[in-house]
């Protein structure tokens, strides 16, 4: 157990280490350096900046020196948590994200939330019941769904809540609430807003975990031990809930590793499209505007995210995985 | 899928014994293609493919004007109806369009002018294009002959710049479709040599690898793609960004079927037949590419096919957010940017339309892959 908690950890630092290097490489791909976009986007606005502001700058984030060397100081400062300053609004990076991060992870844990809330009874319903009408209905409503990109039910669902109910459906916030400070009020409202976009996002990840639990399930269920269970005369339910079931549950709960990544992925451009105020619209203005420390910033902050994510589904397996649990594999 | 192969148009009165041993004869393309015969989803599939690959292959034909050609006079028309009988005669019309403005919204509206009919022709003569990119030609699948100049037809109705959808959409295919094509291509090559490697030689090779493959998989993608494709140079031209966001897109997605091709090489690694050849002394690339790749090359297939719709997918959400192809390149992405404003997409539905090919196009895909997985691989 323990040597598997250590070779997850390892692998979630190696995979921090590989997102960090390719969130410096977006921020350096650009022509110039940070100064001199930061320079001609300051002029653009009016306010110069003046040779030796420059020249602290560069000094400041070491843009003097290797490559190497300038990665070493910026990793130094991430972890200070000193995320630089977002050109367009003259601000630090931390306050333009502020709450968006949070936003972010509620709604991909919402989707995820409601993905198995949905794959798994459906699943279990698809493989008991094989061939029925319900399974290929099921079956058929997956496949769509795995054929719509996030992005293109969000713009249907916009559509539709448009044109036939005449209400905005986008948003996470009613409007007396978007300015407003946190309290249990807003807690609720946001509650309120959250179904739409965990569903728009959960969808096609729900389909692939119904196909996913129904194959598992029937795998388990042709196995001798559920007939004799069976032939012991246990009630069905009991039958099938509390052995196939649960041996069937390991692949799916090993799949959140590969969900999450997935769901956030989907989450900044599906915010795009419903207006959600997470990170997503933020780095697509970042990148439009080349403010590329920010841009960088946003990736790398959504990737740790996700690598935390990931370990905790990891440990989630270690509990559902007696396997695991005890050191054997 | 375990029930015996039966040869498809043997007459089975008698045990079927002819059948048997049509069976027992057939190569294994023979089989793999009866099994997949009898997957009507995955052949329906293959047939939507076929023609989504015809139309970009001919896509100038299949279009009737410029994709260009923008006319402020145009902008945001509602797709025609098309007349199918004039008189009790089979001969399509339309009727002509006049614009005016709405004095009070000040938005355009189109009435249909019932005295001017546009008679559409099959394989009529329009713009002069170049077919398959060297034969010189004007005619196309329908067009408007010896209409009045200014006069044509709007099957799907425009966008914003007066552009005519359906001629947009027929390019649009052609570079999407392709897009997929390219890119899987360039997955492939990095997956089947990664994979193969990783799983031919094992140890230590193999782990990194497979770390490599397990650290590429937890990064959220569509954030990185963002980030690469953003910083591609504005001044490039449009096959320079078509190339480069290929590219960005299979740098990422090769790791399913490096997944795929190690898995199969490892336990092909066991079977007798590997050994045997190991024993009368063949040497390691005859057995790899004589006896192993052979066996596998389906499996490898039915991965191929499934990778393309997540490919298609990434290109037009990186397309529709302003950050893959650009205009002037067409692509089913760069046609949505257009709804992505919904207050212009209540009064303008039929933008959406390119929607349709998109969902289309990937369910066909993944019908053919499931049908060829499959096929390939009856015990899965």
């Amino acid at each position: 157990m323990v040597s598997y908690i250590v070779r997850r950890l390892l692998l979630a630092a190696l995979t921090v280490l590989a997102i960090s290097v390719l969130s410096f490489i977006i921020i350096h791909l650009p022509p110039g350096d940070y100064v001199t976009s930061y320079i001609s986007s300051m002029s653009a606005s009016g306010s110069a900046v003046s040779e030796g502001e420059a020249a602290a700058l560069r000094e400041q984030l070491g843009l003097d020196k290797p490559i190497t060397v300038q990665y070493m100081k910026w990793m130094v400062l991430m972890m200070q948590g000193n995320f630089g300053m977002a050109m367009e609004w003259g601000r630090p990076v931390s306050d333009v994200i502020g709450d968006r991060l949070l936003l972010t992870v509620v709604i991909s844990v919402a989707a995820i939330i409601f993905t198995w809330a949905i794959a798994l009874p459906i699943g279990i319903y698809s493989a008991v019941y094989r061939y029925s009408f319900l399974d290929y209905v099921f079956t058929f409503v997956g496949f769509v769904g795995l054929a719509i990109p996030g992005f293109l039910l969000a713009l249907i669902v916009m559509y539709v809540g448009f044109a036939w109910f005449g209400a905005n459906v986008g948003g996470l916030f009613s409007p007396d609430y978007i300015e407003a400070e946190w309290s249990w009020a807003k807690v609720w409202d946001l509650t309120k807003h959250l179904p739409i976009p965990a569903v728009v996002l959960g969808v096609s990840g729900t389909a692939q975990l119904i196909r996913i639990m129904r194959s598992n399930l029937l795998d388990e269920l042709r196995k001798p031990y559920v007939t004799t269970a069976r032939a012991r005369g246990l009630p069905e339910y009991r039958v099938i809930l509390r052995y196939p079931v649960r041996v069937a549950l390991n692949p799916f709960v090993s799949t959140i590793g590969y969900l999450l990544p997935y769901v956030v992925s989907g989450s900044i451009i599906v915010s795009l499209v419903l207006s959600l105020p997470t990170v997503g619209p933020l780095l697509l203005k970042a990148l439009i505007a080349q403010d590329m420390f920010l841009a960088g910033t946003i990736v790398l902050l959504l990737g740790v995210l996700t690598v935390i994510g990931t370990f905790i589904s990891d440990l989630l397996l270690m509990w559902v995985d007696p396997r695991i649990r005890l050191g054997r594999q | 899928m375990t029930e015996r192969i039966v040869a498809p148009d043997a007459v089975v009165p008698d045990g079927g014994g002819q059948a048997e041993q049509r069976v027992a004869v057939a190569t294994q393309w023979q089989l793999m293609w009866w099994r997949f015969r009898k997957h009507k989803l995955a052949v329906g599939g293959t047939l939507v493919l076929v023609a989504f690959y015809v139309v970009s292959l001919f896509a100038d034909f299949f279009a009737y004007v410029d994709p260009q050609a923008s006319d402020a006079q145009r902008s945001l028309m509602a797709p025609q109806q098309i007349h199918w009988f004039d008189d009790g005669r089979f001969s399509p019309y339309v009727y002509a369009l006049q614009g005016t403005r709405d004095p009070t919204t000040f938005k355009r509206v189109y009435v249909p002018d019932t005295s001017r009919k546009i008679p559409i022709t099959l394989f009529g003569r329009g713009e002069p294009y170049a077919f398959l990119g060297f034969i010189p030609m004007d005619r196309h699948l329908f067009a408007v002959e010896g209409a009045n100049a200014g006069e044509t037809l709007f099957l799907l109705g425009t966008d914003m710049q007066g552009r005519d959808l359906w001629s947009r959409l027929m390019h649009a295919t052609r570079t999407s479709m392709t897009i997929g094509l390219v890119s899987v291509a360039l997955s492939l090559v990095l997956g089947v040599v990664l994979g193969g490697v990783s799983g031919y030689f094992g140890g230590i090779i193999d782990t990194v690898i497979q770390r490599i493959i397990e650290i590429l998989r937890s990064i959220p993608t569509i954030p990185l793609w963002m980030g690469l494709a953003a910083a591609l140079p504005s001044d490039w031209s449009v096959i320079q960004v078509y190339f480069a966001i290929t590219i960005i897109i299979s740098l990422i997605g090769w790791t399913e079927l490096a997944r795929v091709v190690r898995g199969r090489f490892i336990s092909l690694k066991e079977e007798d037949f590997v050994m045997a050849a190991e024993l009368v002394g063949c040497s390691k690339a005859r057995i790899i590419f004589r006896h192993m790749v052979p066996s596998f090359v389906s499996h490898i297939i039915a991965a191929t096919t499934l990778a393309i719709p997540a490919i298609i997918i990434s290109e037009t959400s990186l397309s529709f957010l302003g950050l893959g192809l650009r205009p002037p390149a067409i692509s089913w992405g760069v046609l949505l940017q257009d709804a992505q404003n919904i207050q212009a997409l209540v009064i303008s539905p039929w933008l959406l339309i390119p929607s349709l090919a998109v969902i289309v196009a990937v369910l066909a895909f993944n019908f053919m892959g499931d049908g060829i997985r499959d096929a390939a691989d009856p015990y899965l």
